[in-house]
């Protein structure tokens, strides 16, 4: 799974920027910006998920929402099946929103309380497919059946169900027009344990069935062991490392990383004893004004001094496995001793 | 995708002992079972309207009135500016059933005579108001390079002082108009302007409001995803979600054109004084209220029910209108 078949790049995100823009004081000049996302760079294959995790605040969502041109992006390109949207404008992005849509956090939010199913459903239809009514109906029906709604369902309103069905909706929304590229944006975090199970199902099966390629954002490292092919982790608005599924959570590279993911629970209780914990000090630095050199300098537990001057380069250090890190840069003299510091299993060390 | 062993530590998911059912809500679609089409939401909203008594009495009394005043005329066929010298200062009686004023002018005739006006005045205007308002607050919010000019505009409209500037208005346009259009139509149109565009700033401020914390719900950002174009997002979106405050300010908005009226017809400004409206009337009869309160009682009686039952009106529909009140 390490080598990368020669696959087909579905979405291939090069140095994407995000920044917000802070007005203050009394002519609300701009006195700086929040730079949520600060140069990503990622690629997304067809028909494979990536999961970005990271946490809260770390710009995953306005990641994922930059993706798809729900906000004027501040620099960098968006390659969407071959075609770069990253500075088109709203009535060019029309055209290209059948190929990628967008499931929301929050499933009572993000549908309009003032429309029925149907009508929720149908929207996407209405905008972009000129559709009889009987065709119209005809689809609804169909994509609520893919979604395991009850037909019956179609003319109630948001109010009258559950989370989990309200996150059908959203998704049957997002399928209306036959999507390659869905981004979804936390999908599970606003449900309960037993109905995130079912809603990740529902995407794995939708995956399956229509081929669909999945920008899968949430906090779940779990989750996103369970559904990601490849992951990314994001710090402060900066992508730390991308790997495959197994590579990450078997060996994480990142200091980051290996703190997140030594922060997972262990539900046996023995193995649980012997993890050892990275607890990170302090709190995560404002995107407004983030430290000098690496951006996880001020809470990494190996810092070094380079760390605090010269930002590291994202690079694959290994076959499919990026890393931010000045740990694994070429001068093999700074990989300090206890870099391969696994949190799981202590596999094989990292020094070559 | 092929080879998925599920790792001992993926806590919910995917667990191959127990399955987990994929689809428990909508697995078993009963079969051969008509689905009933949706139904135009229009039904739902009269359905839930009729639960609301007051709503239905209000307009029930609302339908009656207009009748009376488009109908009644043709009925009651007795002339509003005939005088009857001999039957003046009368109370009820059966040749004048409301009694007849100090130049003998039949009331009843008077009041349906006076009640078309009025409520043309206060339809008219309070559309032209709520059109207004809702525009410049739906632009104002929605858009914001339109925010900061529109709303100092609004601010701008606040400030000046409503009677003051009808009083101007009716000065400098009334006999203009009067030559061009007919001083009864031309006056109409006067007032119903005057009082349009110097009763839109609340509506406009209270949609702005709504319409700002509206564009930031996740469900505008869903439409923006799915490709909905502005024009389309506030007509869908927007519009339905601020109907509320919309409907609350219009049932305020009749009574405050009526009252405005009669308050121009008391200062003399309005229509002229020989022409009945519900304003004039009240009027017209405060100078003989110790002699024959009846005078005063039908306009004022017939303003404040109106009001009243357009308030109702309101309330009905505006609970009816929401999904979430609905069916409770």
């Amino acid at each position: 799974m390490l080598d990368a078949t020669p696959r087909k790049k579905l979405v291939e995100v090069r140095d994407l920027k995000m920044h917000f823009p802070i007005f203050a004081g009394i002519l609300r000049r701009r006195v700086g910006e929040v730079k949520a996302v600060d140069g990503v760079t990622f690629d997304i294959y067809e028909g494979e998920t990536l999961g970005l995790v990271g946490e809260s605040g770390c710009g995953k969502s306005t990641c994922g929402r930059a993706v798809l041109r729900l906000y004027e992006v501040t620099e960098g390109s968006i390659t969407i099946d071959g075609t770069d949207i990253a500075d088109w404008s709203p009535e060019e992005l029309r055209k290209m929103r059948p190929t990628m849509q967008m499931v929301f956090q929050d499933p009572q939010a993000s549908l309009n309380p003032r429309m029925t199913v149907a009508n929720i459903i149908g929207e996407p239809l209405d905008e972009h497919r000129a559709l009889s009514k009987k065709e119209r109906l005809d689809r609804i029906y169909e994509l609520m059946d893919h979604v395991g709604l009850n037909r019956d369902f179609a003319n109630r309103y948001p109010h009258e169900f559950s989370g989990g069905q309200r996150q059908r909706i959203g998704i049957a929304r997002a399928l209306a027009l036959n999507p390659k590229f869905i981004v979804c944006d936390e999908p599970i975090a606003a449900l309960d344990v037993s109905i995130q199970a079912q809603v990740v199902n529902l995407l794995e099966d939708l995956q399956n069935e229509f081929g669909l390629t999945y920008l899968f954002i949430s906090h779940d490292l779990s989750m996103v062991r369970h559904i990601a092919t490849r992951v990314a982790v994001m710090y402060l608005g900066k992508i730390a490392e991308l790997a495959p599924r197994e590579a990450l959570y078997d060996e994480p590279l990142h200091p980051y990383t290996q703190a997140l993911l030594s922060a997972v629970p262990e539900p046996d209780p023995a193995l649980e004893a012997k993890t050892e914990r990275i607890i990170l000090k302090g709190d995560v630095p404002s995107p407004s004004n983030p430290p000098r050199g690496c951006n996880f300098c001020t809470r990494c537990p190996q810092v070094m001094d380079v760390c605090r001057e010269v930002d590291p380069e994202f690079r694959e250090v290994r076959p499919g496995r990026y890393v931010a890190c000045h740990l694994y840069a070429d001068t093999k003299s700074a990989a300090a001793p206890n870099a391969a510091r696994s949190t799981r299993q202590p596999s094989e060390p990292l020094r070559e | 995708m092929t080879d998925r062993p599920h790792p001992e530590d993926v806590p919910v998911a995917g667990d191959e002992t127990a399955p987990v059912i994929h689809n428990p809500v909508g697995a078993a679609q009963p079969v051969g079972r008509a689905i009933r089409p949706p139904r135009s939401q229009w039904w739902d909203v009269w359905d839930q309207f009729k639960t609301h008594k007051g709503a239905l009495m209000g307009a029930a009394f609302f339908v009656f009135i207009l009748v009376a005043v488009a109908i009644g005329p043709l009925l009651w066929t007795i002339d509003p500016t005939y005088i009857d010298i001999r039957a003046r200062n009368t109370g009820p009686s059966l040749a004048h059933p409301f009694g007849a004023d100090q130049l003998g002018r039949d009331m009843l005739a008077r009041m349906l005579e006076g009640g078309r006006t009025s409520m043309a005045v206060g339809l008219t205007a309070m559309a032209l108001a709520l059109g207004l308002g809702t525009l410049v607050g739906v632009l104002a919010g929605y858009f914001r390079s339109l925010d900061g000019p529109l709303m100092r505009f609004t601010d701008l409209f606040l400030a000046l002082p409503l009677l003051p500037l009808l009083l101007v208005m009716v000065m400098l346009f009334r006999d203009s108009l009067r030559s061009a259009i007919g001083p009864e139509t031309g006056i109409f149109l006067l007032i119903v302007i005057g009082i349009g565009i110097t009763s839109w700033m609340p509506t406009a401020r209270i949609v702005r409001g709504d319409v700002l914390a509206l564009k930031e719900r996740e469900f505008v950002l869903a439409a923006r995803s799915i490709g909905t174009p502005s024009r389309r997002m506030i007509t869908r979106h927007i519009l339905p979600n601020v109907l509320s405050p919309i409907m609350v300010s219009a049932t305020l908005g009749i009574a405050n054109a009526i009252i405005t009226e009669s308050a121009l017809s008391f200062l003399g400004l309005g229509f002229p004084s020989d022409y009945p409206t519900w304003g004039s009337l009240l009027r017209d009869g405060t100078d003989y209220l110790q002699q024959h309160p009846e005078r005063v009682l039908w306009p004022g009686l017939a303003i404040s029910l109106t009001v009243l039952s357009v308030n109702y009106m309101g309330d009905g529909l505006r609970d009816a209108l929401d999904p979430r009140i609905r069916g409770r």
